[in-house]
């Protein structure tokens, strides 16, 4: 029987007989002011059209001009994956036909990438992985096709398509790995957490705002099986376009599962791109790639060669920031936190919006308890990225610091956040103006405990006799009484020095 | 009164200047002209008359008002239609440009305009700069002012056959091959390509990228210069343009001096296949240059043997590429597939590019894809780059032992139209002397020679000299020039038969 739907193998099913290869294939867009070959803006989210020109429209006659910015932000990719840095390089043409890509050619960079031969370090579950890096190179990115009238966005089944170029001619660097081998039924963890780790390092950086919902980080997942004992390569698949952390991993997982199913009923797997879906979980075939597909790449006429300085290349290593294993290891040794919660943090991705909360003034504990609790679940609840939330640092800081100057209590300090969240105002101005300030004048909590007494005469009776744990139920109606706005504690004593 | 198209550039700027005549007289005389001879001539594609005239009025206001104005400020000039005009149609002597009008101007064009040079029109062309005749226009052919049943050269025949017309006394050209160089032998004219990287390739429509370069169409060498002077210089809007100042050109073509110049005959340009009266005026230059106090060489230049052969998978394979671009998504023409109800975006470029296209456009982007397919990468365009740095070593060889090159500048006058229409190796080997320039990067001058014995057709003499040594071919042209204008009794335009007007 020939079937390509062939019976679902389990992940487990799979890895007993098979070794899984993978190959990542990351893009990031910079955050250069300007474009790769233009001057125009690249500020996500304008009107369609409205960030063109001759070049990145490619009109008869416009001539590319590199952006010596980019290459600095390659550069520091580079050196960040401990590439070594090419002293001389070259754009190259690659050219295939494309309504989104006005030249009909990609602007790329072929057989001489800025960087090459690096590798970096991720760990899962405390063991590390050493991912060899093959290349970093430049290119630029093309337009944006929207398909209308269809179903599902995609081209099949739309009425018409839109192209919108302001994308086209932004700088992008992607990161190529060499194939990751050996890491078995971990493969799915180890390819979120390099993207994860690559997010962290480019983000330190500061080449790029990697927003993976934005597609300003997109990733490609290169998969393929090989029996287990078997050292040469299988025949590989190319996810395409997968845009969350948790999306890579279980792409991943999907694609064990598929291939050994293809692979157990005998039928082989063909050399494709697919498509990630999201919502279903699984990927659907895409465009046949085969080797011989030809982009008849030739170095770029129209630019000069690239050829950074020892000087200059020495001068940005030098700027390099503490790289990310090594500046984790410090923030968890300042913060005194378990190797859990630093996992609990990271995979959060809050390791930077915790580290600022802290420097703003706030314990490691609880910026931790702030942005793992409230603000995650705010985030979740709008579904954008943690870094979205409309609250800063700063300010988390600054709820922290009115709850430790006893001036709002823990129920209280949740009230804040939603004002803060709500748009309206830093947190001194919704304490002002929700009237949230906890209630420290005695004699108006006093005349509170003296009704809660006067209403409750079976309670005090009880605590009269020494049962001090019927306070609870005064506490209860003195703070129902100040809508919270008063400290449990010195209600408590309040009452037992009128009782006790 | 003078007639003012025939005045050179240098002499209208002059009279301009001492506010002899106006720049709107000037300009309209040469708008007449092309208004009488232009019918027969077909050197326009488009004439631009309310633009030039308001160009000229500007001037003559700003000269009135006591503004200083740039030397050849009001001089009329004409475009090659592969350079982007804002506002103005732009072609490329292509149907699939058709009705495209820029958004912006080409370097070249925005600094014609900030000087104040009125723009008359766009000049005919083989499509994409794809051809030595102008046949291959989509819009029909330049006739040679010299006699109208043969071609003015090409690609840039439109732009030498307005000046040798006098419909323009400037014109700008681009030069690949030898697209300024060959029609100016083949009309009698002047053409230069300068230095690779000399003049702004902003806002030429690409051919060949790595070989491409903008330079003067004129009558006289000195105009050339002062041309030339105006459209040079360093462009950050292309990478490739070179960061030094313009060659002293306009001196150098003042100067016309060559005593004690060394100058070298090329040994491997000028012998079989060129015409016997090709060769005979070249001989009477090298005779006159000798007398004139120059030590002459021959040299050899064994790598030129496969300059053709070189020339013709590089230009093919950038030519691919560059014009890729064209395919009805956003400009130009779009021509939806027969029989299809709803096509699809690639059906739309693919019937677009065949209805679009000249047959010798694609044959060479056929050319190039394959040429740069894998598998045959190395073997064609990789080979082609070797024997590109062969022939630059050639040249820096031969710049070791002599100041300029010198060789025909094309191998036969001008042919009839139709001749080598079907034969596209005998129409390629027209550029076989202008070709290595281009491919070396080295800047290129053709000036007139004289007429032909057998056919009474115009001959050119094309110097070589190395780049940024730009200055060198003028300083040797103008006293080429000179001599013979000497023996002729006047310039070799002047025996040129008066065209047909009409009124």
């Amino acid at each position: 029987m020939t079937t390509t739907s062939a019976d679902p193998v389990t992940f487990e099913d799979a890895l007993e007989r098979y070794d899984p290869v993978m190959g990542m294939e990351v893009h990031v867009e910079l955050n250069t002011a300007s474009k790769m070959f233009c001057g125009c803006s690249t500020v996500f989210g304008a009107d369609p059209n409205t960030q063109v020109c001759p070049v990145c429209l490619g009109l008869p006659g416009a001539l590319p001009v590199v952006n010596a910015r980019a290459i600095e932000s390659a550069i520091k990719i580079g050196l960040a994956l401990n590439c070594s840095i090419a002293p001389w390089c070259r754009f190259a043409r690659k050219n295939y036909f494309y309504p989104d890509m006005p030249k009909n050619f990609q602007t790329s960079q072929y057989d001489e990438p800025i960087a090459y031969s690096g590798w970096t370090e991720i760990e899962v579950d405390g063991v590390s992985y050493r991912i060899e890096i093959e290349r970093a190179h430049m290119e630029e990115d093309t337009g944006k096709s929207l398909h209308v009238g269809g179903a599902t966005g995609r081209i099949h089944g739309a009425s018409h398509s839109l192209v919108d170029y302001n994308r086209a001619g932004i700088p992008l660097i992607e990161i190529v790995t060499k194939p990751i081998e050996g890491t078995g039924a971990k493969s799915p963890e180890v390819a979120r957490a390099y993207v994860a780790h690559l997010r962290e390092l480019v983000l330190g950086l500061g080449v790029s705002d990697v927003r993976m919902e934005q597609g300003s980080m997109r990733c490609d997942v290169n998969l393929s099986l090989r029996p287990i004992g078997v050292t040469t390569l299988g025949t590989r698949s190319e996810t395409k376009n997968v845009n969350s952390l948790r999306s890579v991993e279980r792409a991943v997982r999907h694609e064990i599962g598929r291939h050994a199913a293809v692979l157990d009923g005998g039928n082989r797997i063909v050399q494709e791109t697919r498509h990630w879906h999201e919502d279903t979980g699984v990927t659907t075939a895409g465009r046949e790639k085969s080797d011989a597909e030809d982009y008849r790449y030739f170095p770029e006429p129209d630019l000069v060669p690239v050829a950074p300085s020892r000087e200059w290349v020495e001068a940005l290593r030098a700027q390099l920031p503490e790289p990310p294993s090594l500046r984790r290891a410090r923030l968890q040794a300042d913060w005194a936190f378990s190797d859990l919660e630093m996992r609990d943090v990271a995979g959060a991705g809050a390791m930077n919006l915790v580290a600022e909360t802290v420097a703003a003034g706030a314990a490691p504990q609880a910026a931790k308890k702030w942005w793992l609790s409230e603000l995650a679940r705010y985030a979740n609840e709008h579904d954008i990225a943690i870094d979205d939330v409309p609250m800063s640092p700063e300010q988390v800081a600054q709820v922290q610091g009115l709850l430790d100057a006893g001036r709002i209590n823990d129920k209280l300090a949740r009230q804040v956040f939603d004002g803060v969240l709500s748009g309206e105002g830093t947190p001194e101005e919704v304490v002002a103006r929700r009237g949230l300030e906890v209630v420290s004048d005695d004699s108006a909590l006093g005349d509170a405990v003296d009704r809660a007494i006067e209403a409750n005469p079976d309670v005090a009776a009880k605590i009269a006799a020494g049962k001090h744990a019927a306070a609870g139920a005064l506490i209860g109606a003195v703070m129902k009484e100040m809508r919270g706005r008063a400290d449990a504690g010195r209600v408590r004593e309040l009452i037992l020095a009128r009782l006790g | 009164m003078t007639d003012l198209t025939r005045l050179t550039a240098a002499a209208l700027a002059d009279a301009l200047a001492a506010r002899e005549v106006s720049a709107v007289e000037a300009t309209q005389a040469h708008l007449d002209r092309i208004a009488a001879v232009d019918g027969g001539v077909h050197a326009f594609l488009h004439v631009d008359v309310d633009g030039a005239l308001a160009t000229a009025r500007a001037v003559d206001d700003a000269r009135a008002g006591g503004t200083a104005v740039h030397p050849l400020a009001g001089v009329p000039i004409a475009v090659k239609d592969l350079l982007a005009t804002n506002g103005l149609p732009t072609t490329c002597g292509s149907k699939i440009l058709q009705g495209w009008i820029p958004p912006y101007d080409a370097t070249v064009v925005a600094r014609l305009k900030v000087a104040g040079l009125p723009i008359l029109g766009k000049t005919n062309m083989d499509e994409f700069a794809m051809g030595s005749s102008t046949e291959h226009s989509a819009y029909g052919p330049t006739r040679n002012p010299w006699d109208l049943g043969r071609i003015p050269g090409g690609s840039g025949g439109g732009s030498a056959a307005a000046v040798a017309a006098y419909e323009t006394p400037l014109a700008v050209g681009t030069d690949t091959g030898g697209s300024i160089r060959q029609p100016g032998a083949v009309t009698g004219t002047v053409g230069v390509k300068p230095t690779y990287g000399g003049v702004s390739r902003y806002g030429l429509v690409a051919l060949a990228s790595s070989l491409d370069q903008a330079g003067p169409v004129t009558r006289t060498v000195l105009d050339a210069a002062l041309l030339h002077e105006l459209i040079g210089g360093h462009d950050p809007l292309d990478s490739t343009s070179i960061d030094s100042p313009v060659p002293a050109v306009v001196e150098a073509a003042r100067r016309a001096d060559v005593t004690g110049m060394r100058i070298g005959v090329i040994a491997e340009l000028g012998g079989e296949g060129y015409q016997p009266g090709v060769r005979a005026r070249f001989d009477d230059v090298v005779a006159l240059l000798s007398k004139a106090g120059a030590d002459v060489v021959e040299v050899s230049c064994p790598s030129f043997d496969y300059a053709l052969a070189a020339y013709y998978l590089i230009l093919p394979s950038e030519a691919s590429s560059n014009l890729a671009k064209f395919d009805a998504m956003r400009y130009g023409l779009r021509v939806a597939p027969d029989g299809v109800e709803v096509p699809s975006a690639e059906e739309v470029m693919s019937a677009s590019r065949a209805a679009g296209f000249g047959d010798e456009v694609k044959r060479r982007i056929i050319l190039g894809t394959y040429a740069l397919s894998s598998g045959y990468y190395d073997a064609y365009y990789g080979s082609a780059q070797k024997v590109r740095t062969l022939i630059a070593r050639d040249f820096d060889a031969a710049f070791e032992e002599v100041d300029v090159l010198v060789s025909p500048t094309a191998p036969t006058t001008a042919f009839r139209f139709g001749d080598k229409l079907d034969d596209p190796l005998a129409m390629y080997l027209n550029d076989i002397a202008t070709i290595p320039a281009n491919l070396a990067g080295v800047p290129g001058l053709s000036v007139p020679s004289g007429l032909a014995d057998e056919d009474g057709l115009p001959v050119g003499v094309q110097l070589l000299a190395p780049a940024l040594a730009d200055d060198r071919l003028y300083n040797v042209a103008a006293a080429i020039e000179a001599m013979l204008a000497e023996q002729w009794g006047g310039p070799l335009l002047a025996q040129a038969p008066e065209l047909e007007v009409r009124t």
